[in-house]
C-alpha cells in the first residue's frame, strides 16, 4: 500500500491535516512531520526521513508539502532516504486527503496516488 | 591523521568564527530585503557544525564537510538549511579520496549543480548562486585551462565571487524571499550571495594555511602548522 507523508512548517498543522486524511483513508498509512525541533516552525530533513521510512509499506510514499524550504527540505530527504517517494504538487490538505482515499484502492499506485493528491489543485469550493 | 581532515576542520572553525563575526552585517542585509534572520541562522548553524567536527574522531575531508552539511541543514533555519547543507551533504562525496585540484573541482560543481537545482535559481535572479557560479566556473576554468596552482584558482574564485556579490546589487530578484518586493528589491545587496562570499574567503585562508605558503609566522605560538610527516 501506497504511503503518504503530510510535512508542515507547523508540527500541529501537520497533525491536523493528516487527522482530516486519515478520517477519510481508512488505513492508509499517514505520517505527520513538522517543526524545526525546537518548537519552532520550520522543517528538519532528518525529521522527513524518518516519517519517509515509517510510512513506507513498499509501495512507495507520496509527499505532501506546504512551502518554500518545506518543499526543498523534503526533497532532500527523500534523496537521503533511499525511499521511493515523490512529491505531490498538490495544495496540503486536499492534496492529503485525496491521496487518502485513492491509496485504500487496491489497484493503487505511487503514480495514481500522487496523481490523485495533484488533482486536488483543481478542487472548486464555491 | 588525514591532513585533509585536519584542514577541513580547520576551514570550518574559521567561517564559524567569520560568520558570528559577520552575523550583524548579514542580518542588516537581510532585514532589507529578506526577515532579518539570516546572520542569526547561520551563525547559529556554523557556530554547531565547528562543534560537531570537533568531535569526529580523526575525520577524513569528505566526512568534515559531510557533518558540516548535516549540522547546517538541521540547524539553520529556512531555504538556507538545505540549501547550504544539503549541497554541502550531496557534494562531499567527491572528497571521498581526498582533496586534489581534480576533486576539488568536482565537489565545487556539484554543490553549485545541487544549489541552483534545488533553489532553482539561475544567474541573475538576485540569489547566492549569482557569487557561487562565477567562483565555480572560474576555479574550474583557472584549474583546467589556465592550469593554475589550487590556491592561485581559488584567489581567483573568490575575486569572482567578490563580483557576483557586487552585480547583485542593481538588479531585480526573482527568486527566494526578496522575489516579493518585486523592483523595491533593487539597491540591495543579497545577503546569502554575501555569506557565500564569506565562506570562499575563509577557504582560501584555511587553504594557504594548510599548504603552508603564506608568509611565514614562524613567532606566533598560536599560528597552526601541518606536521610535516615525510621528514
Amino acid at each position: 500500500m501506497v504511503g503518504l507523508v503530510v510535512v508542515s512548517h507547523s508540527a500541529r498543522a501537520a497533525a491536523g491535516i493528516a487527522e482530516v486524511a486519515g478520517e477519510m483513508g481508512g488505513d492508509t498509512r499517514i505520517e505527520a512531520v513538522g517543526g524545526d525541533g525546537q518548537d519552532g516552525l520550520g522543517t528538519v530533513p532528518d525529521d522527513i526521513e524518518t516519517a519517509l521510512a515509517a510510512a513506507d509499506e513498499g509501495d512507495g510514499v507520496v509527499v505532501l508539502v506546504d512551502l518554500g524550504s518545506a518543499v526543498m527540505n523534503a526533497e532532500v530527504a527523500i534523496e537521503l532516504s533511499g525511499v521511493d517517494a515523490v512529491i505531490a504538487d498538490a495544495p496540503v490538505l486536499e492534496g492529503a486527503v485525496n491521496a487518502a482515499v485513492t491509496a485504500t484502492d487496491p489497484t493503487a499506485t505511487l503514480e495514481t496516488v500522487c496523481e490523485a493528491a495533484e488533482a486536488a489543485r483543481d478542487v472548486d469550493k464555491t | 591523521m588525514s591532513e585533509d581532515g585536519v584542514a577541513a576542520a580547520a576551514a570550518v572553525e574559521r567561517v564559524a568564527t567569520r560568520i558570528e563575526a559577520e552575523r550583524d552585517h548579514l542580518t542588516e542585509l537581510d532585514s532589507a530585503i529578506g526577515d532579518a534572520d539570516h546572520g542569526g541562522n547561520m551563525a547559529r548553524g556554523w557556530a554547531e557544525a565547528a562543534d560537531a567536527v570537533a568531535e569526529l574522531d580523526d575525520p577524513d575531508a569528505a566526512t568534515v564537510v559531510k557533518t558540516t552539511g548535516k549540522t547546517l541543514m538541521a540547524e539553520v533555519g529556512g531555504a538556507s538549511g538545505p540549501l547550504f547543507g544539503g549541497s554541502l551533504v550531496f557534494a562531499a562525496a567527491e572528497l571521498d579520496d581526498g582533496i586534489t585540484a581534480e576533486s576539488a573541482v568536482a565537489f565545487a560543481e556539484t554543490y553549485l549543480e545541487k544549489v541552483t537545482d534545488r533553489g532553482d535559481a539561475r544567474v541573475g535572479d538576485q540569489t547566492m548562486v549569482d557569487a557561487l557560479t562565477p567562483a565555480v566556473h572560474t576555479f574550474k576554468k583557472s584549474i583546467e585551462v589556465d592550469e593554475l596552482s589550487p590556491l592561485d584558482a581559488l584567489a581567483k574564485a573568490v575575486a569572482a565571487a567578490e563580483r557576483g556579490v557586487a552585480y547583485t546589487v542593481p538588479i531585480r530578484a526573482s527568486k527566494g524571499r526578496a522575489s516579493y518586493l518585486g523592483w523595491r528589491s533593487v539597491g540591495h545587496q543579497d545577503p546569502g550571495a554575501t555569506s557565500t562570499l564569506f565562506i570562499l574567503e575563509e577557504l582560501l585562508a584555511a587553504a594557504e594555511t594548510a599548504l603552508n605558503t603564506t608568509a611565514p609566522e614562524s613567532a606566533d605560538a598560536t599560528s597552526p602548522t601541518i606536521p610535516d610527516e615525510e621528514a
